[in-house]
């Protein structure tokens, strides 16, 4: 008899990710530019390479301590203090994660009671409302303005937040939108949620990557850093996706919780990817640099050559991501993106899977070759050429 | 403005439009910038990086380490300068270290580079002596990787 009893209601209610087709109708395609990727098309600097390979030579196959590498716990506080002048210790509030997915999963369920309402600002990242069902919480989506530039309206959180709310949740610079909060915004909404007494769980995934300011981390804003969840790592910054480290950097009532979960799941983030990531801190931002350059030459002539063909965005202060609105197309983002894979071989991401208010909207990754970008610019001009 | 630089270095074809397009400098400021260095010689030529071993250009280049014996009042310049005019020549460095010059030299064959280096570079008045390396294959030229690139390991749709 096959078994009878009913798996997890709460992951069976949740849909799987939008993307999942798209991604299954792109590779049985050939020849296809895909801007629909969200990472670099970098690979990781080579000095970083050379010494994980060193260091599996020398045996760094092991397991580490639940926290981390503690050289790497000291360079990562080491670095948020240069860069954005936070203070964190690296014994206590300092967490060696795999990749901000984990760390995001252990601030949860760190965080939430069943029940806790998490408001999450949208278009946003589709792990964000997800992980927080998967923690028992109920996702409170808050569609941000693209007129106003997909800034944090702390108005507009504020007439979301009841009794239950416990955080907000949000990404800056973010996936989908390229939006870079400001610290005005930021601090108004710090002010908010010491006045409603709610959390900050705060993405900064591609913090390095901004092209128009400085990168304002949340923690650092007036207020902020004893209510803040701070997730961050390596993967986009240093083009380390598939190593899968990052951190979370929080006060030590919130990160002793979240060790707790870890050394019970993860254990510890790999190894070798821990002694990368040391490497990358300690040379590799000159090539950090370099990348940022590229990625900021491809976005303005890509944003500029989207807005010419009528697919218009606030300007992306950061990450690689452009989410320009295709309503002149007549199509919905779905259509859009279906059509414009079948008919000239360029994928993109269609905005709803982002949240509803994503509709209208694709997202765009520029982390792709000057010369490819200029094709899928053709061939995007070609596809509504059929269109209007 | 060195923004434009960078862009014009790795594509030399790169038009003032296309440019200003990719760094957001007006274009004719673009055009104004790169006609006054070309005037003031900061920009020299535009160039094209060819894999010579992928073309199956047969020519020969040799390093070679010259010593020299400075003049005095003049040190290196004179000699450098007289080594630098040969055709053969492809560069000339002046570098830290037991030899003084180190240059480089081009033929259409291994004897046709042995013999220039032999009858015409070390009987350059100051030469005290050379040491030549051939040159045996190029794996990264003027910053370019000559080997092949990596494969895009990445899927073609990720969230």
């Amino acid at each position: 008899m096959t078994p009878q009893k009913p798996l997890s209601r709460v992951v069976e209610a949740m849909p799987p990710s939008g993307i999942r087709k798209f991604f299954d109708l792109a590779q049985t395609m050939t020849g296809v530019i895909t801007l629909g990727v969200g990472e670099p098309d970098f690979p990781t600097p080579w000095g970083v390479r050379e010494s994980a390979i060193h260091a599996l030579t020398r045996g760094a196959t092991t397991y580490t301590g639940n926290s981390g590498l503690l050289e790497l716990r000291e360079l990562i506080c080491a670095d948020l203090e240069a860069r954005h002048g936070l203070r964190y210790r690296p014994a206590d509030e300092c967490l060696v994660t795999s990749g901000v997915s984990e760390g995001l999963d252990l601030a949860l369920r760190a965080l939430l009671n069943p029940g806790d309402e998490v408001i999450v600002p949208e278009p946003s990242y589709v792990a964000y409302q997800p992980c927080v069902a998967f923690a028992g919480g109920v996702p409170v989506p808050v569609p941000a303005d693209p007129a106003q530039g997909y800034r944090l309206d702390a108005e507009r959180i504020a007439a979301a937040v009841t009794p239950r709310t416990k955080a907000v949740l949000f990404g800056s610079p973010s996936n989908p939108t390229g939006a870079a909060q400001s610290a005005e915004d930021l601090t108004a909404l710090a002010a908010l949620a010491a006045r409603e007494d709610f959390w900050l769980v705060s993405d900064e995934i591609y913090d390095r990557l901004t092209y128009t300011g400085t990168h304002t981390s949340t923690a650092a804003v007036e207020g902020a850093w004893e209510r803040t969840v701070l997730l961050n790592g390596f993967s986009k910054s240093y083009a380390m996706t598939g190593w899968r480290v990052g951190y979370v950097c929080a006060p030590e009532p919130v990160a002793a919780l979240m060790h707790r979960i870890h050394q019970y799941t993860m254990l510890c983030a790999p190894h070798v990817s821990q002694v990368a990531a040391i490497e990358a801190l300690k040379s590799a931002d000159p090539d950090v640099t370099e990348m940022v350059a590229d990625y900021d030459r491809r976005r303005r002539l890509f944003v500029k050559g989207l807005d010419e063909l009528g697919l218009t965005c606030p300007e992306p202060g950061g990450a690689f991501y452009a989410f320009p609105s295709i309503r002149s197309s007549g199509l919905s983002s779905q259509d859009f993106a279906e059509q414009l894979l079948e008919e000239q071989k360029v994928a993109v991401v269609p905005g709803d899977v982002f949240g509803p208010s994503g509709e209208g909207h694709v997202r765009c990754s520029y982390a792709t070759a000057l010369p490819l970008l200029e094709q899928a610019l053709e061939r995007i001009g070609r596809f509504l050429s059929t269109r209007t | 403005m060195h923004e434009i630089l960078t862009v014009l270095e790795s594509d030399a074809r790169a038009t003032p439009e296309r440019i200003a397009a990719l760094t957001g400098i007006p274009e004719d400021e673009v055009r104004a910038a790169i006609a006054g260095w070309e005037a003031d010689g900061v920009i020299r030529r535009y160039k094209t990086v060819v894999d010579r071993d992928r073309l199956g250009d047969s020519r020969v280049t040799a390093f070679v380490d010259v010593t020299v014996a400075p003049e005095r009042g003049r040190g290196f310049d004179d000699v450098a300068e007289r080594i630098a005019r040969f055709r053969e020549i492809r560069a000339v460095h002046l570098v830290s270290g037991a030899q003084d010059l180190r240059v480089e030299v081009e033929g259409a064959s291994m004897k046709e580079v042995a013999d220039f280096v032999a009858q015409k570079l070390s009987g350059v008045d100051r030469v005290t002596a050379t040491s030549t390396h051939f040159l045996l294959r190029r794996y990264k030229d003027d910053g370019q990787l000559l080997i092949d690139p990596e494969p895009d390991h990445r899927l073609s749709v990720m969230p």
